[in-house]
């Protein structure tokens, strides 16, 4: 425990010396994070700076091994910097799929070799991966996947579609799921990682509602995949698909263990007196039943971790906090828009920061859709924990 | 601290859990007493028992003899309670009343306390003076008189309230009815005169008065705490009581929600198990997530009110509210998915349904609560 302590005052101190204050403001959106990757700019040296800071001290991946990358914290010590961070407001100094999704696969699945070559140069922000699971016919029912990898000799040579793939028009490297063998649905899949400057990929962008267009479709036509380039092993891929996507539904779930004990309905109350005029009461009813919620949600996210590192939690758990997390910041986004009035209907105003009310309601109606939808975790969890029959 | 049970706690809830499924059963227990018409509500004999396992005087110090145990403890005691339905007036008199208690002078708990911890006496609370929970509001007046007081005024909702050898009332001593100050809670033992009770059962079966005083004479020593000053113990002791029926809702929740799944295993319809249904299992599994969110909130409240955290009071009518809404819940889809047969008085779910109902209303509805933790938050 003491110990602890001495790293939590260290900690404070050494946020306090190397995250500079510009970094210690909530995200707007997307424009304010930093992916990494091979043609990555930084938007201000204040970003450069905190980032490399972080990249020194294996924060970017604190949890993560020394070896490969990270700072090797232990869980508990990885807690407190989340604390440390989260109490001065601290943005991510790297976002990355490579850190979400891929990072835990390779590490439980990984050879030695791919873990020192890829995890580090994830953890340096060197290379950007997107993640090529979805394709036009194999959303929700992911394991009737189509894209085809045939066998020719030293490496597979890949046709076929991905969509929904997002940012696969700026990453370097995409994980991908590909089918090599079609007489059985889940074990004729292997997990390919590739570069996107591979011969014969081309990406076309898709627009969302929210007027962004941060993702695309993705078509491989006779794309030669080295053999070496899968992960865990051939035609097994399902299970790191699954296991990957475990990790994916609790970070888009937004447990992060924080110990968040603080209403926000008394941010978006002062925020409608300031710019819609007095807060009107069934609104406010709304935002206290909404604030009832969302602490009891906190506590359930960090209950969740906190069982993780025991072995307590049950393994289809992150469905319940993907189910639950997401479908409430939908309607918190709802709220928002509720308590801004008129204002928030700006679109292209200076005041709201290029339409950033309206643009992040819009986009989180995708939680509960991209991930796995609510849908697909209400029959995970109907049959893996409360064990109901059916298929 | 983690937000689950350590070992001890773990222990201690494999104990509660065996012991209340076999002693407290809604066989043993609640039909039991209530096709007697018990008058009581709840059965001594079982009470009896609950001392002997140590669980009366859980939340009393161990200076005062008890085992100085915390709210995450009562919690586990409360839970399984919860779940068996099972009629007792641990949540009145070890949670409420002791913790009241525990703010007195030594005179009070050592009057007090050896009764409550040996199970010979069981006490209960007397606060709100309405339909619904106000206790902004406190009316009823307590006037100066020689070295004691007179009490007058009328108290709703007091749970055991004619068979409780004692009673802690909220009365005022000075100021106005809506008046933050002026609050002093009193020990008033059974026997007092000028008290008469309306008995009334409840939707649950449970018993419960109107009381109404009509200048109760009190001695200078029946005053728990300060005179005047009593608003804080008094809000300490309902945030330990919201706390207790939060607990004790998560057991109703659960316990309804493994019935109606296992219903939903059994029963065939259309050939097959109704389980199979989708329509079916996307509402089990809501459920079961929000089951989890407020026995998570719960167990978070109660650990800070242990460490006697600032955030104590705000997680507690967190905990209440989410609990009501969660139970509340359970308890419609536990009766909408047994069909016909939920609507028997044969089968237990309908028996969740009203123990949830009084529950629900007990110390603050979900209403109540949320628009406690707004004002709490400054909204
Ligand atoms: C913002 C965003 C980012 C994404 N990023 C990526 C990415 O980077 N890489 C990637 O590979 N994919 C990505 N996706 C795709 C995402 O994983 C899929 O959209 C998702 O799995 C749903 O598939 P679908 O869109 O084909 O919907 P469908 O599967 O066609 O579902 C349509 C509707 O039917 C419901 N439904 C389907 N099956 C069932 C069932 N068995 N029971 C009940 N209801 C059912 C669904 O819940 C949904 O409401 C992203 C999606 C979004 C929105
Ligand atoms: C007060 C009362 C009065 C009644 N009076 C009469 C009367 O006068 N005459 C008479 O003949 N009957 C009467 N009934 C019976 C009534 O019609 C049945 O209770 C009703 O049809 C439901 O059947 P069940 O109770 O067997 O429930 P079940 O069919 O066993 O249903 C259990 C649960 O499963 C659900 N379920 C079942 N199948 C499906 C499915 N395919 N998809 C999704 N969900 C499903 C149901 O909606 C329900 O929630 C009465 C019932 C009550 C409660």
């Amino acid at each position: 425990m003491a110990d602890l302590e001495t790293f939590r005052s260290e900690t404070r101190d050494w946020l306090e010396a190397n995250c500079p204050p510009e970094m210690r403001a909530p995200v707007r959106d997307e424009r304010d994070v930093y992916w990494g990757g091979r043609n990555a700019s930084f938007k201000n040296d204040a970003q450069k700076a905190w980032f490399e800071a972080c990249r020194d001290k294996g924060y970017t991946v604190p949890a993560w091994p020394k070896e490969y990358g990270g700072a090797g914290l232990s869980p508990a010590e990885a807690k407190v910097l989340r604390e440390e961070m989260g109490a001065i407001g601290a943005r991510p100094p790297l976002s990355s799929f490579g850190i979400w999704m891929l990072g835990p696969a390779l590490l439980k699945f990984g050879t030695e070799e791919q873990k020192v070559h890829y995890l580090g140069q994830i953890a340096r922000g060197e290379i950007r991966w997107c993640q090529g699971y979805s394709e036009p016919g194999s959303g929700s029912d992911l394991v009737s996947l189509q894209t085809f990898g045939e066998d020719a000799g030293d490496h597979w040579v890949v046709n076929g579609q991905k969509v929904w793939t997002s940012y696969a028009d700026q990453a370097d490297w995409i994980f991908c799921l590909v089918r090599t063998d079609k007489s059985d649905k889940y074990q004729g899949i292997t997990f390919m990682l590739f570069d996107m400057e591979s011969d014969g990929i081309s990406t076309k962008p898709i627009l969302l509602i929210s007027g962004n267009s941060p993702f695309c479709e993705t078509f491989f036509d006779d794309v030669k995949v080295p053999k070496g380039q899968f992960v865990g092993e051939v035609n097994r891929g399902w299970d790191v698909a699954k296991y990957l996507l475990g990790h994916e539904r609790e970070m888009i779930s937004g447990a992060d263990g924080g110990d968040r004990t603080s209403a926000i309905g008394a941010a978006m109350a002062r925020h409608s007196n300031e710019h819609a005029g007095e807060l009107d009461p069934l609104l406010r009813a709304e935002l206290a039943m909404f604030d009832v919620d969302a602490l009891a949600y906190a506590c359930m996210g960090e209950k969740f971790l906190d069982e993780i590192k025991v072995g307590k939690a049950h393994p289809a758990q992150p469905n319940t906090m993907k189910y639950a997390g997401t479908e409430l910041n939908k309607r918190r986004h709802e709220l928002m828009m509720a308590t801004g009035g008129s204002r928030s209907l700006e679109w292209d105003s200076k005041d709201t920061d290029g339409g950033t009310p309206a643009r992040s309601w819009l986009r989180t109606k995708a939680n509960s859709i991209e991930g796995g939808t609510s849908e697909i975790m209400l029959n995970v969890i109907s049959k893996r924990i409360l064990e109901l029959p059916g298929a | 601290m983690p937000l689950y049970h350590d070992d001890d706690q773990a222990m201690l809830a494999d104990t509660a859990r065996q012991f209340m499924a076999e002693e407290g059963s809604i066989a043993k227990q609640l039909r039991h007493w209530r096709d007697r018409d018990c008058k009581d509500g709840f059965g001594h004999g079982l009470w009896e028992q609950f001392a002997e396992m140590g669980f009366t005087g859980m939340l009393v110090g161990e200076d005062d003899g008890g085992l100085g145990m915390g709210h995450v403890e009562a919690g586990i005691v409360l839970e399984e309670i919860g779940r068996n339905l099972t009629p007792s007036p641990f949540l009145s008199s070890s949670v409420l009343a002791a913790t009241a208690l525990a703010g007195g002078d030594k005179a009070a708990r050592e009057k007090w306390l050896p009764g409550l911890i040996s199970g010979e006496h069981v006490y209960t609370v007397a606060i709100d003076e309405g339909a619904k929970h106000r206790p902004q509001r406190i009316a009823a007046r307590a006037e100066k008189s020689g070295n004691g007081f007179k009490l007058s005024g009328k108290k709703d909702f007091v749970i055991h309230g004619a068979s409780a050898d004692m009673m802690i009332v909220a009365a005022r001593t000075s100021g106005d009815d809506d008046d933050e100050d002026g609050i002093t809670l009193f020990a008033v033992p059974k026997d007092a005169a000028n008290m008469s009770h309306d008995s009334v059962r409840l939707v649950d079966s449970s018993m419960a008065t109107h009381t109404i005083f009509d200048g109760v004479e009190l001695d200078g020593d029946a005053v728990i705490g300060d005179v005047d000053g009593g608003r804080a113990l008094l809000d300490r002791m309902l945030d330990a009581g919201r706390l207790g029926a939060a607990a004790e809702g998560v057991g109703v929740a659960g316990g309804a929600m493994d019935m109606t799944v296992d219903y939903l295993k059994q029963r065939k319809q259309f050939g097959k198990v109704i389980g199979e249904f989708q329509a079916l299992q996307h509402r089990a599994a809501h459920l079961y997530s929000e089951v989890e969110i407020a026995r998570a909130a719960v167990i978070k409240a109660q650990q800070l009110m242990d460490a006697g955290s600032e955030k104590a009071s705000l997680m507690a009518s967190v905990a209440k509210a989410k609990v009501s809404k969660t139970a509340g819940l359970a308890v419609r889809e536990g009766v909408q998915m047994h069909g016909g047969i939920g609507m028997t008085d044969e089968y237990d779910i309908g028996l969740y349904m009203k123990r949830d109902r009084a529950l629900a209303e007990f110390l603050g509805d979900a209403n109540y609560h949320a628009d406690r933790v707004a004002s709490l938050s400054g909204y």
